[in-house]
């Protein structure tokens, strides 16, 4: 190593030890009071706001040498922000990466909840845009804080029942608010409604964050995590027409893939590392070929 | 150079970075999953009274911007300039200005109360309490469930006073504001976040 590579180094895991002090004692607030968004200093990081910045710096915070890392953009593995995001922890905290949802200690996601189930050991960090699940409804950050002191949601149900008066059903699709341990109530990150379940009652740690909005919530293991929603319009999730093109799946989330200007068009899982899985294990949907 | 002196400049983790982010993981994995006995493999060496594992934490997370709250018997003893040296946390006699307060091993058992709760709004600025107990398992089983406990779980500590169920509940009633405890022996630790209810 000459030694201008020696001086050119970051610190492990990008950040210096100060900012990570501060991000670890956030953590710990946030997992001591489950969907309570506590404010952050969040730094400028070597990529823009609405790339993640927030997950990542909630990332360097916690890895470390033994981690193995997954990083999913809306599920795959292979899309721009994954692959960089990975790259990225690969060089400055020489950590070794996986797109396997069973081999990874820690997985980074934007907009999607691994459709194999997560275990105990794992740690799931969002990157989340807007970290205020009011925020549409009341842009005043003193007037969404103190509805939140008050632990006054009233508004987030006038949304809902507005949704079902217009379409006679709650049409929020993504980002679907939740209540954690009975008490916050939480905007998911954009997940599509159809992972919410999957938050309920996890035994992975989930971790929020929020690099534009500088903040970072968590959701500790096995804490209830309910959908909004009323006693005549119970919270339901998406279900699909056909099955996954690719592996068959018909418990999935399937992204839309248009083929060609004739209309055609095929479903396929969001969800690469699954779909890789099902394939590999003999399964076949109706555009797949054998593995 | 006198003993006191010594015992300042020495103890800290042998890799300030990588120690420092085993103890955290290890920390963040008790604070999730209270109850949960987790000992760190990589620990500081404070002076006496201060345990391992309490320096351990110290090294972790404090810093500059947090000012800590010491027990009288802990201010006057070399643990204090052991903090300021390695941490650079400035020290407070006040406890409401604690971000984190340190007790000792032995010590009447800190009322609950009189530390930083939070806000409504901004529950998170509260104490956390770091107190060192005779042993974390073998004591009086009691149990306890709440956020990152799969239905109900049992802890054992010995040290805690008759009084703390009700301590404990007290902190508890208060949410979203309340302290958080982490409660070591040792070289070990074990997180009550405020959302830990005991049962019976």
């Amino acid at each position: 190593m000459s030694a201008i590579e020696g001086i050119a180094r970051t610190n492990y895991a990008y950040l210096d030890e100060q900012t990570k002090r501060m991000i670890r004692r956030a953590i710990l607030k946030a997992i001591a009071i489950p969907g309570y968004q506590v404010p952050f200093a969040s730094r400028e990081m070597p990529m823009p706001y609405g790339w993640g910045t927030g997950g990542v710096q909630v990332t360097a915070a916690i890895i470390g040498p033994q981690d193995r890392l997954k990083v999913i953009d809306q599920g795959a593995d292979d899309t721009t922000n994954a692959v960089s995001i990975r790259a990225f922890f690969e060089k400055v905290a020489q950590v070794t990466v996986t797109t396997h949802t069973r081999e990874a200690t820690i997985i980074q996601t934007r907009h999607r909840i691994p459709e194999a189930p997560l275990g105990e050991g794992q740690v799931l960090v969002y990157q989340v845009p807007i970290p205020e699940p009011l925020r549409f409804l009341e842009p005043r950050e003193t007037e969404t804080r103190m509805m939140h002191a008050l632990e006054e949601y009233g508004l987030m149900h006038v949304k809902l029942y507005e949704d079902i008066a217009r379409n006679g059903h709650i049409a929020t699709t993504y980002a679907y608010p939740v209540q954690v341990a009975g008490r916050y109530v939480m905007d998911p990150s954009p997940i599509p409604k159809f992972d919410n379940p999957k938050m309920d009652r996890s035994p992975a740690l989930q971790l929020f964050g929020a690099g534009r909005e500088k903040r970072i919530y968590a959701v500790p293991p096995f804490t209830e995590v309910k959908s909004l929603d009323f006693e005549d319009h119970p919270f339901t999730i998406q279900h699909f027409d056909k099955p996954c093109a690719l592996c068959g799946s018909t418990h999935s989330y399937l992204d839309e893939v248009v083929l060609d200007d004739r209309g055609g068009r095929m479903f396929v899982c969001s969800d690469t590392d699954f779909c890789e899985e099902r394939r590999e294990a003999g399964h076949v949907g109706e555009l797949g070929v054998p593995a | 150079m006198p003993k006191t002196a010594k015992a300042t400049y020495y103890g800290a983790f042998a890799d300030a970075v990588l120690d420092a982010q085993a103890a955290f993981r290890g920390l963040m994995d008790a604070m999730a999953r209270p109850g949960r006995i987790h000992r760190f493999a990589e620990l500081a060496s404070p002076p006496a009274p201060l345990s391992p594992a309490q320096g351990t934490i110290a090294l972790t997370l404090f810093d500059q911007d947090t000012p800590v709250h010491l027990t009288p018997a802990l201010a006057a003893s070399a643990v204090a300039s052991w903090l300021s040296f390695q941490t650079g946390a400035p020290l407070t006699a006040d406890r409401l200005q604690g971000r984190f307060a340190l007790v000792e091993k032995g010590v009447a058992f800190p009322a609950l109360s009189g530390f930083a709760l939070g806000t409504q709004d901004y529950p998170d600025r509260s104490t956390t309490l770091i107190v060192e107990l005779e042993a974390l398992a073998g004591g009086p089983e009691r149990c306890i469930a709440g956020p990152g406990i799969d239905g109900e779980a049992t802890m054992a500590p010995i040290g805690l006073p008759e009084a703390f169920p009700a301590l404990w509940a007290e902190n508890g009633a208060q949410f979203p504001r309340g302290v958080d405890l982490i409660l070591t022996a040792g070289d070990a630790c074990l997180c009550l976040p405020r959302t830990t209810r005991l049962l019976g």
